[in-house]
């Protein structure tokens, strides 16, 4: 599915037959995919099916009962991948600033380093100004966008986005989509999203993964053909809908192969 | 959690003035509650003609109070003493208990049910038996504090570092972090909203459990001050004591406001999330 001609890269993130089971309950059942450098994966699937399980393994929170998670080569591991959880999580006991510079602390650097280095995404972040606020002064696309700069800030191979814009509205949402993508477009990070949206998965993505109920396999590896840079015209755009409605029809229970497109 | 638009500086401004006035109308029923309280007993002890030792006016206790303020003052002071070093060994032994409790699970569960026995113990019974154990000095003393005050404090901690959202620890965790650093980064500062309520119940119960000691035996302080009075049947006196022992936890109380306030002024404000 990922065949292209010519050299290809090493992949930037491996998962070969993962299988993870809590009890007699079996959450994973044999997941494989891997992730290109600077590749935007999304994840979608119904509730419940394992995608934040998937997830604790790749951030290195977990262990597979079998199968192998590699980050660049080496097994996955806490401190390989930079994590934004479903809530931001920003503290409350520390400024928007210090929230940002979180993560470089855990690593050991100084304080005045890492705020520093946070200082310097805030303007594209639309943060600035904000730097000495408390969390709680910040509009809730505000909010996202400094758990997003916490975790870009980490510098690391990879980044897990849990739904990052679950809790927004879907004014703000729309545009924080579109935001994220023109960073993204600038930095070309590794990404691995998880949503329940499917549009804001074709939006975002170069390759969604459709994972199936209980016990998760990946039902459907689709690529995004559409070119970038995307914008509201694009969810109107034949290709998009398309997608759209094959991946709707994956989530209900259709067989992919059985899919007609339009 | 309230989206809001202002600016943090905004909001400063907006809400620092207004604190002070609302403070007061907060407090005004309370104070005509207990003006109208007090009225009403210098009208009665007035009207029936109540005898001092009985029950003085509300006016003979301010007076004779005033009138032996050096006393008074000497074994407030007393007091004041014993109550801060007292308490100060307690929060210290909470501090360090929680703390390793908190890394140890172990730990934990072999020493919270001691620490509710402990509380269960009657300090009436056990006051006494301190003295006879351990003399007039400071040590006694300091135990009775120590007991009054320690499970409360101990216990809040606990809780409040077991109230830090589990999913925070888990961030901190994808970075990298190790137990040490989870624990500076989010369960210390998620303990101290619980930490200071259990600091205001705490520091109360400390003054309660000193004037207690005293009054069971002491050479000085406003326990043994009120005994005395109550022997020589001076209840004016005694009130008078009493009055200033209220006002002595009422400051302390109050002063646990202030440190939170610089220790963690975001623990005062209203939640955003959680």
């Amino acid at each position: 599915m990922t065949e292209k001609p010519g050299v290809r890269a090493e992949p930037a993130v491996t998962v070969a037959g993962v299988r993870r089971r809590f009890g007699g309950n079996r959450v994973l059942d044999g997941i494989s995919f891997d992730i290109d450098p600077g590749e935007f994966v999304s994840v979608i699937g119904p509730s419940g099916s394992g995608k934040s399980t998937l997830f604790g393994l790749v951030a290195g929170l977990d262990t597979p009962d079998s199968g192998t998670v590699s980050i660049g080569g080496a097994p996955a591991a806490a401190g390989r991948a930079a994590l934004m959880p479903q809530k931001d999580l920003l503290f409350p006991w520390r400024t928007v600033l210090d929230n940002c510079a979180l993560g470089l602390e855990v690593q050991g650097w100084s304080r005045a380093r890492a705020r520093d280095r946070a200082r310097e995404l805030f303007p594209a972040f639309g943060l600035s100004g904000f730097e000495d606020a408390r969390p709680g002064a910040l509009s809730g696309g505000m909010r996202q966008r400094a758990a997003l700069a916490r975790t870009v800030v980490q510098g690391r191979e990879l980044m897990l986005l849990d739904e990052p814009f679950g809790a927004l509205d879907s004014l703000t949402r729309t545009d924080m989509q579109l935001w994220l993508q023109d960073v993204w477009g600038r930095e070309r990070w590794t990404v691995l999203m998880i949503t329940h949206d499917v549009r804001e998965a074709l939006l975002l993505s170069d390759r969604v993964l459709v994972l199936s109920p209980r016990p998760a396999r990946i039902r459907h590896d689709v690529r995004v053909p559409l070119p970038r840079p995307r914008s509201l015209d694009t969810l109107t755009d034949p290709t998009f809908l398309a997608l759209e409605h094959e991946l709707v029809s994956v989530l209900h229970g259709a067989h992919p192969a059985g899919i007609s497109n339009p | 959690m309230s989206p809001t638009t202002t600016s943090p500086t905004e909001q400063a401004v907006r809400s620092a003035p207004r604190s002070v006035p609302a403070g007061l109308r907060l407090a005004l029923p309370t104070v005509v509650v207990a003006a109208a309280v007090i009225a009403l007993w210098q009208v009665y002890v007035t009207a029936a003609d109540v005898r001092p030792q009985v029950l003085p006016s509300p006016v003979r206790v301010v007076t004779q109070g005033w009138a032996h303020r050096v006393d008074l003052a000497a074994h407030t002071s007393s007091t004041l003493q014993v109550t801060l070093i007292g308490f100060a060994v307690s929060l210290t032994a909470a501090w360090a208990l929680a703390v390793a409790l908190d890394f140890s699970p172990w730990l934990r569960r072999a020493l919270v049910p001691l620490f509710v026995v402990s509380q269960t113990l009657p300090i009436i019974a056990i006051a006494p038996l301190m003295i006879i154990w351990f003399g007039f000095g400071l040590l006694p003393k300091i135990l009775v504090i120590a007991l009054a005050t320690f499970f409360p404090m101990a216990i809040g901690l606990i809780e409040g570092f077991a109230a830090a959202d589990r999913e925070a620890g888990q961030l901190l965790r994808s970075m990298g972090a190790s137990r040490v650093q989870v624990f500076r980064y989010v369960r210390l500062p998620s303990a101290l909203p619980r930490f200071f309520t259990a600091l205001r119940i705490g520091i109360t119960y400390a003054v309660v459990g000193a004037v207690f000691a005293e009054y069971v035996g002491a050479t000085s302080g406003l326990g043994i001050y009120m005994a005395m009075q109550k022997n020589s049947f001076r209840t004016d006196l005694v009130l008078a004591a009493v009055f200033v022992t209220a006002t002595v936890s009422l400051m302390l109380y109050l002063l646990t406001y202030a440190v939170e306030r610089v220790v963690a002024p975001w623990a005062s404000t209203p939640k955003e999330h959680r």
